[in-house]
């Protein structure tokens, strides 16, 4: 793993010398990987910043904060500042109190030693600190849990609903030959071409109709026939030979059972990727729940989200904390699957 | 085990006509070959006899009974693909299971009939691999086992041979052919090798465009070709050819060779009558006497060791293929004089039909 990490990492046009386009190769690349991963990267460190550290100008890459110290004769913890004395000389000193713009600070080595500093003469001793209450208190101040059950039985219901009937659906369009076949196809792929925003009134009527507004099926439902899933198992299955199709019916297999037994399995590199898009996909929605689901108990995460950011303060140490911990189950889902990815898309022929 | 009779079968996609009406009568437990070019229409006639393609106009009765109406799965027929057509994912245990599995049988049953088919075709140490872990004569007997497990009506086999490299297709087919004679059913099989169809056949039916050109048995075909066409395919080297004319009674000219022919023809014939006459590479003689027929100049030899074919060519002919036994001499070039033997040669008419001296 190491070793094959390395070779990567450090592989090149030809073996041992530098050609400019190993240079353009590796700038690309680390181009690529800022511009991707940077933005990740920046909300995981800001997300364990305090809310103070995070309105602070400039702002700094780490999660710092003020280092205080406990000094004899005074029960609060003090903060620590690096303080330029009269006499030119700079010492860590703590702060007792400010009065104006006039701090009185303390030696905290030798408490009886008092000082007043103009406080444009003392800077913050800082230290590298996670402020994990950022994570800790929403999960037990709301019902951030309620939101991570509500979302993960959203994207596991749907994506189940989802590769069962997209599978149905591809399985009837590639393996079945009947007139207006390719019209169906095309129908279901023009679909692609109509965006959430446009349906979004007509199916909340309807989805008000049966009565599933505030419920999670009113989020699983409407979304479970995909174009672009029946479109990508459909592709696959035009790969399998029709020789197996029709072995199973001479081995007295009912259609059910070549669904089921033959294609199914034979398609499961197919149904991975289409697994992981719409875990994606339902993990990370957005519009159509915060439409149809309007009580904060059927709240998903990305709605429960929403609910940091009020109309005239954001608290936004929350909102990132809780960021992170909603990228995680996709994060890891891609770790896992991530293989399939590849693999089933070379193999569907969607590039 | 069951007979089969099928009565005027056509078959058209669209407007191409791909069966004109094919009538065959199959004995329970005979084995019959059906042959010929490829787009002969003998694969979707076997299609057909299973069940996967519909037939457009025509009856099949299986023990009398008419399955044109009975989807593929009901008609109690096992197939053999070319291709195999193993499940990837199941083991070949359960490869040759699933038929059984799905006509509800017990499972101790299934597992007896599959170890029976097993030991039979020398897969029981190969039970648990896929597919994927066989040799390709190991998975052509996963196939053929998928078939013997059902105890089918009929056994419909779809070139299975064609995929196997020479030396297995040979031992394959000795198999084939041993274990017809063991459980002895009634098998249909399908292939555009003629050596396969020879060896194997009690019954050969050959097909050209959608029609039977002949059916008999594998000698009868060889010895008595119907027509041009059979005569043609049914033979390796195929055999020669020669368009000719009748200049006499019991006298033929071939070609623009200048010297007539003496051979006995049959009754019907008229001088001047165009026909052809067909001989194979084997019954020529290379002669230095007088009664040489033709005269030919070497254009290749082909030693085989056991056998030497010569391939000559004279003004007016196409070339002309002669079996030698053994080893022989001849170079390129030499000019070699041909007896064409009397007792096995082949008339055609104009039309192509065989033409009998009796």
């Amino acid at each position: 793993m190491g070793t094959t990490l390395s070779r990567i990492l450090t592989s090149r046009r030809r073996a041992g010398r530098w050609h400019w386009t190993d240079v353009a190769a590796y700038t690309y690349l680390c181009i690529g990987v800022i511009l991707m991963f940077g933005p990740v990267a920046w909300l995981a460190l800001s997300s364990f910043k305090t809310q103070a550290g995070l309105l602070e100008f400039p702002p700094t890459l780490l999660p710092l904060a003020q280092k205080e110290v406990v000094v004899d004769g005074y029960p609060q913890p003090l903060p620590l500042f690096a303080a330029t004395l009269e006499d030119g000389t700079t010492r860590h000193l703590a702060q007792v109190r400010r009065i104006g713009i006039v701090a009185q600070m303390v030696d905290p080595s030798d408490p009886s030693q008092q000082f007043r500093v103009p406080i444009e003469r003392r800077i913050p001793v800082r230290e590298f600190s996670l402020a994990t209450s950022n994570y800790t208190e929403p999960l037990q101040r709301f019902a951030f849990m309620r939101f991570l059950g509500n979302s993960v039985f959203v994207t596991v219901v749907a994506t189940l609903i989802t590769l069962l009937i997209n599978s149905m659906a591809a399985y009837a369009l590639s393996i079945y030959e009947f007139r207006g076949k390719n019209t169906a196809m095309v129908l279901v792929i023009g679909t692609l071409m109509i965006p959430i925003t446009i349906i979004l009134v007509p199916v909340y009527l309807v989805v008000t109709e049966f009565g599933l507004v505030n419920s999670l099926w009113a989020v699983i439902l409407p979304g479970a026939a995909t174009p672009t899933g029946v479109f990508l198992l459909r592709q696959y299955m035009l790969t399998l030979p029709p020789d197996l199709i029709e072995a199973a019916r001479m081995d007295k297999a009912s259609e059910w059972q070549i669904y089921w037994r033959i294609v199914m399995p034979l398609t499961l590199p197919a149904l991975a990727v289409l697994a992981i898009f719409s875990i994606m996909w339902r993990w990370n929605e957005f519009l159509w729940p915060l439409a149809v689901l309007t009580k904060t108990e059927v709240y998903t995460l990305q709605i429960g989200l929403n609910a940091f950011q009020g109309e005239l303060q954001t608290q936004w140490h929350f909102l990132l904390a809780m960021t992170m911990v909603t990228l995680i189950p996709v994060a890891i889902v891609f770790v896992f699957l991530q293989r399939f990815i590849t693999t089933g898309i070379a193999n569907t022929g969607m590039k | 085990m069951a007979e089969l009779k099928l009565v005027d079968i056509k078959k058209s996609y669209g407007a191409a006509k791909i069966l004109h009406g094919i009538d065959l009568d199959i004995a329970d437990g005979e084995f019959v070959v059906f042959v010929g070019p490829s787009g002969c229409g003998k694969s979707t006639l076997l299609r057909i006899i299973a069940g996967l393609e519909h037939v457009s106009e025509g009856e099949i009765l299986i023990d009398g009974h008419s399955v044109v109406g009975v989807p593929a799965s009901d008609r109690g027929l096992a197939m053999v693909f070319q291709s195999y057509a193993l499940y990837p994912h199941m083991s070949v245990f359960k490869n040759m299971a699933f038929a059984l599995e799905n006509m509800g049988l017990g499972r101790q049953e299934i597992d007896q009939r599959v170890r029976r088919a097993a030991q039979m075709l020398q897969l029981t140490d190969y039970l648990d691999r896929k597919p994927k872990a066989l040799s390709g004569g190991q998975r052509q007997r996963v196939a053929i086992g998928r078939a013997i497990v059902r105890d089918p009506k009929i056994f419909l086999f779809d070139e299975p041979l064609s995929n196997l490299d020479a030396e297995l297709r040979v031992a394959t087919r000795k198999e084939l052919a041993a274990l017809h004679g063991q459980i002895g059913g009634t098998m249909i099989y399908v292939t555009h090798d003629q050596v396969e169809a020879m060896t194997l056949a009690d019954r050969i039916v050959v097909l050209r465009a959608g029609r039977i050109e002949q059916i008999g048995t594998p000698l009868d075909v060889y010895n008595r070709p119907a027509n041009l066409f059979v005569a043609g395919f049914i033979g390796s080297p195929r055999m020669n050819l020669l368009p000719g004319r009748v200049v006499g009674p019991d006298a033929i000219r071939i070609g623009n060779e200048p010297h007539m022919i003496a051979m006995p023809l049959p009754e019907g014939l008229h001088v001047d009558d165009e026909i052809t006459l067909g001989v194979r590479p084997e019954h020529m003689d290379v002669t230095a006497r007088d009664d040489a027929d033709l005269a030919i100049t070497l254009d290749l030899v082909e030693h085989l060791g056991g056998e030497t074919y010569l391939y000559g060519s004279t003004p007016g002919l196409a070339q002309i293929t002669v079996k030698q036994d053994g080893q022989t001499a001849y170079q390129r070039g030499t000019r070699l004089r041909l007896h064409f033997r009397r007792d096995a040669f082949h008339l055609f008419d104009v039309a192509g039909r065989a033409l009998r001296a009796n």
